[in-house]
């Protein structure tokens, strides 16, 4: 950690001065090619709109942590994103509504339910930080959390990745070569739970799912096999994760949705790319 | 890696594949019953029947997608008993692709070959194994084009040499020709019966073409959630069950007429438009 604080000192820039950047720093070099790594599968497996669903769950999740009187309700939103990603599995399986309807109708239901919990009191203001996020004050502490669960989640996306293309291609394809599509499917989205539901306090739930979709969406549009899209998605992550941090820095804006916004700009540019 | 030779053996015809009272419960219905199915290698199996039969449903349980009752046996060389293949391989109908997917014929076989994400590296050995099950069928030119660029019979061959590798004991087809034209059909035909003389497998393919099943295949089986009858394929379409099931049935001369196929097109088309679309 020392050694990182001295060399970012040594760096000429005003921003690179302050310890609080330093920390931001790494948060984002840690969580932004998490998510486009993350970000990868969820395209493959059209899940998108459930990985949507997710981030906002942690309006519950932060109320049922008020409502239990938790000072960090991180572990609530973690807990009941995890507990509702399950449940959501469960009703694609059994339920015979399409399953873009049953999220939409999860999602209404968890914001509604996490947004009248939060304003009781008209006490909404004080939860405005989980939604754009305040990544400028993550403490080393927390910094370690966030670097084991990084390490956690990127080993098993390791182990994930061939067995959830092939579900993503075709679940029978999946099923011949002995990848079971529904187990696999039920611990991704355990895995795109908890790393949406870690990553809010400093991301935001109203931009999380664009950092999770955004580089590999831009990695996609010009991506020529696998390894451009996934080595792609990590790349456009790191570039506007730093790029939006710093910028965040100088107009003293929102960092998660500074980095966003450049996200959205590399995007604009593939397209633009890939029409020539 | 796989370091199973390509050419194992002529076929041995002692290994089988057995289904014993096999069935499949969907939502609460009932879909398959009483299914008793014994597939030899070297054979190529038509499956045929109408639309909703549970042809599809059938091949999925056996691929363990969806649970079954009864039992799914195999039966190696030397008369050993397993309930779990070796290995299976299998043709789907089509893949869920978008537009921008950047997959490549050879991210499939890296994905199938490799425990490492399939983009770690590009290994020679895969590679070659690779490029040669995929001269097998006719598509080397294609390892490194995408998948969402290539033709529906291109995209149909390079499955066929996925399933291949590793070389299964038990191939399984579903309608691989569905999307193909004539000549693609053909093609892709001829390679399968190479295929099962070449390798000790059996062959499960399910098919709408009846005349064309018919011609390539050395047995037939009439499903319609359960076996209505099996045998020759010739006997299995001169069968009265077949005109109660499709609602049109062959005379001797239309089958042998089939032979040889390729010379008779029209008449072929002219045969399946009365009977399922």
């Amino acid at each position: 950690m020392s050694l990182w604080h001295t060399l970012l000192l040594n760096l000429p820039f005003e921003w690179a001065q302050y310890d609080f950047m330093h920390n931001a720093l790494l948060a984002v070099l840690l969580v932004s090619p998490l998510l486009a790594l993350l970000g990868c599968l969820v395209i493959n497996n059209q899940m998108a709109f459930f990985s949507e669903a997710m981030g906002h769950s942690a309006l519950t999740g932060l109320a049922l942590g008020a409502l239990l009187g938790i000072a960090d309700p991180t572990a609530t939103i973690v807990g009941f994103a995890v507990v509702l990603a399950v449940a959501m599995v469960l009703m694609r399986r059994t339920s015979a509504v399409p399953p873009d309807t049953s999220i939409a109708l999860v999602m209404s239901f968890v914001v509604a339910l996490g947004v009248v919990l939060l304003s009781r009191g008209g006490g909404f203001a004080r939860y405005s930080r989980y939604l754009i996020g305040d990544i400028l004050t993550i403490t080393p502490s927390e910094l370690g959390i966030l670097a084991v669960v990084s390490g956690g989640v990127a080993v098993m996306w390791v182990f994930l990745f061939n067995a959830l293309f092939f579900v993503s291609l075709n679940r029978s394809l999946a099923a011949s070569r002995g990848f079971p599509a529904g187990v696999l499917e039920a611990v991704f989205s355990v895995l795109v739970a908890v790393v949406v539901s870690v990553s809010i306090p400093w991301v935001g739930l109203l931009v999380i799912n664009s950092m999770l979709i955004l580089p590999a969406a831009t990695a996609r549009n010009l991506a020529r096999n696998t390894r451009g899209y996934v080595l792609g998605a990590v790349a456009v992550s790191f570039l506007s994760g730093v790029t939006g941090l710093v910028c965040s820095y100088y107009w003293n804006t929102a960092t998660g949705a500074t980095i966003v916004l450049w996200a959205c700009g590399f995007f604009a540019l593939s397209l633009a790319v890939r029409r020539r | 890696m796989d370091q199973t030779p390509y050419k194992v053996m002529r076929s041995c015809g002692e290994c089988c594949t057995r289904l014993v009272d096999f069935g499949v419960t969907l939502r609460g219905s009932r879909v398959l019953e009483q299914i008793r199915l014994h597939m030899h290698c070297g054979e190529l199996t038509a499956l045929i029947g109408p639309n909703g039969a549970g042809k599809t449903t059938l091949l999925r349980a056996m691929v363990g997608e969806l649970p079954h009752t009864g039992s799914l046996r195999f039966i190696h060389h030397g008369n050993i008993e397993t309930t779990k293949p070796l290995r299976i391989g299998y043709v789907p109908q089509k893949l869920e692709l978008d537009r921008t997917s950047p997959t490549t014929v050879m991210d499939l076989f890296a994905g199938a070959l490799t425990r490492w994400p399939l983009w770690v590296g590009t290994r020679k050995a895969v590679a070659c194994e690779a490029q040669a099950k995929l001269e097998l069928v006719g598509a080397e030119a294609l390892l490194d084009r995408r998948i969402s660029e290539i033709s529906v019979g291109q995209l149909q061959r390079v499955l066929l040499a996925l399933a291949l590798t590793p070389v299964p004991e038990l191939l399984l087809l579903d309608e691989p020709v569905a999307a193909l034209d004539q000549g693609g059909m053909e093609r892709f035909y001829q390679t399968v019966s190479k295929m099962r003389t070449e390798y000790d497998l059996s062959i499960l393919l399910v098919s709408h073409d009846l005349t064309a099943a018919a011609q390539f295949s050395d047995r037939m089986i009439l499903l319609n959630r359960t076996v209505l009858c099996e045998g020759a394929p010739k006997e299995v379409l001169l069968n009265p069950l077949i005109r109660q099931t499709f609602g049109f049935g062959f005379t001797e001369q239309e089958i042998d007429g089939r032979r040889p196929l390729f010379k008779q097109l029209e008449h072929e088309q002219c045969v399946l438009q009365t009977g399922e679309t």
